[in-house]
């Protein structure tokens, strides 16, 4: 498994370093080649962390199926946030709380998504994660209710903890 | 085609300022820090999204080769290791002033809603 989580590495950082150099002469894909393989060799368990490469595959394509969803919750979180700052009565609609609430996910890999999609998403911000425990700071009433919701299934789905 | 591509562009980037300009009022008439960085902390995201995306738009039409696409890709890497670093920058940035003692701002002083009690910690 070493192998192969190396040879993954080895790929994606070589199509980063296409996209990076742009060049296809000898000498730059050359050192880049040599540069990728390199660092795949040396470091090829800190990117698929003790992972078998079939489950990774499956968590990349629920990860590209989970960005969309996510972006629109961007959207939408800034449109709020937009709301908020140019309202004329701004200091009447926000009712700052912060929030403290325990989480299922068990993975560092998804506590982390957990914790910047939640960032991410309208009037919520990570404050800090002890433990299980999460405190999420919420701009309002109807946005500390709604916490944890259903983003964390959504994130233990992806990660397979569900 | 140029006319719709500058368009695009253009809408583009004014959309972005835009969101940039409405996280800087954001950030002046907010009331403390926490809510501060409701605004700068998102409100950035998106409007740094869209005006990547116009400048990377422009850049492909402006010069549509091959260096011309890797450009325009740099330019969106941009946007994705901002998403990843933003988030993480305001939560170091919140959590710094949560752990030194600043209390948040609220309306009725309860600082902390809890709902992990009753659950046997």
């Amino acid at each position: 498994m070493v192998f192969m989580s190396g040879i993954v590495t080895f790929f994606v950082l070589l199509i980063f370093w296409i996209f990076m150099s742009g060049l296809f002469d000898l000498w730059h894909f050359g050192l880049g080649m040599v540069s990728c393989a390199l660092i795949a060799y040396m470091s090829n368990d800190l990117l698929f962390k003790d992972m078998k490469v079939a489950s990774k595959g499956r968590e990349t394509i629920r990860l590209i199926k989970y960005m969309p969803w996510l972006l629109y919750q961007i959207y939408l979180a800034n449109i709020y946030v937009v709301k908020l700052a140019l309202h004329p009565k701004m200091s009447h609609l926000i009712y700052p709380h912060i929030v403290k609430f325990r989480t299922k996910l068990k993975k560092d890999v998804s506590v982390f998504t957990f914790a910047n999609s939640i960032t991410l998403t309208p009037g919520t911000i990570t404050v800090l994660v002890e433990d299980d425990c999460f405190y999420v700071h919420a701009i309002d009433i109807p946005v500390a209710e709604s916490l944890p919701g259903d983003m964390e299934k959504r994130v233990g789905h992806i990660f397979g903890e569900d | 085609m140029t006319l719709i591509i500058l368009t695009m562009t253009a809408a583009l980037l004014v959309a972005g300022l835009f969101f940039f300009f409405a996280a800087t009022v954001g950030f002046l008439r907010f009331p403390d820090l926490y809510t501060r960085m409701h605004a700068t902390g998102k409100g950035d995201t998106l409007a740094l999204l869209l005006m990547v995306a116009g400048l990377a738009l422009f850049n492909l039409y402006d010069n549509f080769c091959w260096m011309g696409m890797v450009q325009s890709v740099k330019l969106l890497f941009i946007a994705v290791f901002w998403f990843i670093a933003n988030p993480t920058a305001t939560h170091a940035v919140l959590r710094a002033a949560f752990e030194s003692g600043v209390t948040p701002w609220t309306k009725d002083g309860t600082v902390i809603i809890d709902k992990t009690e009753g659950e046997g910690a």
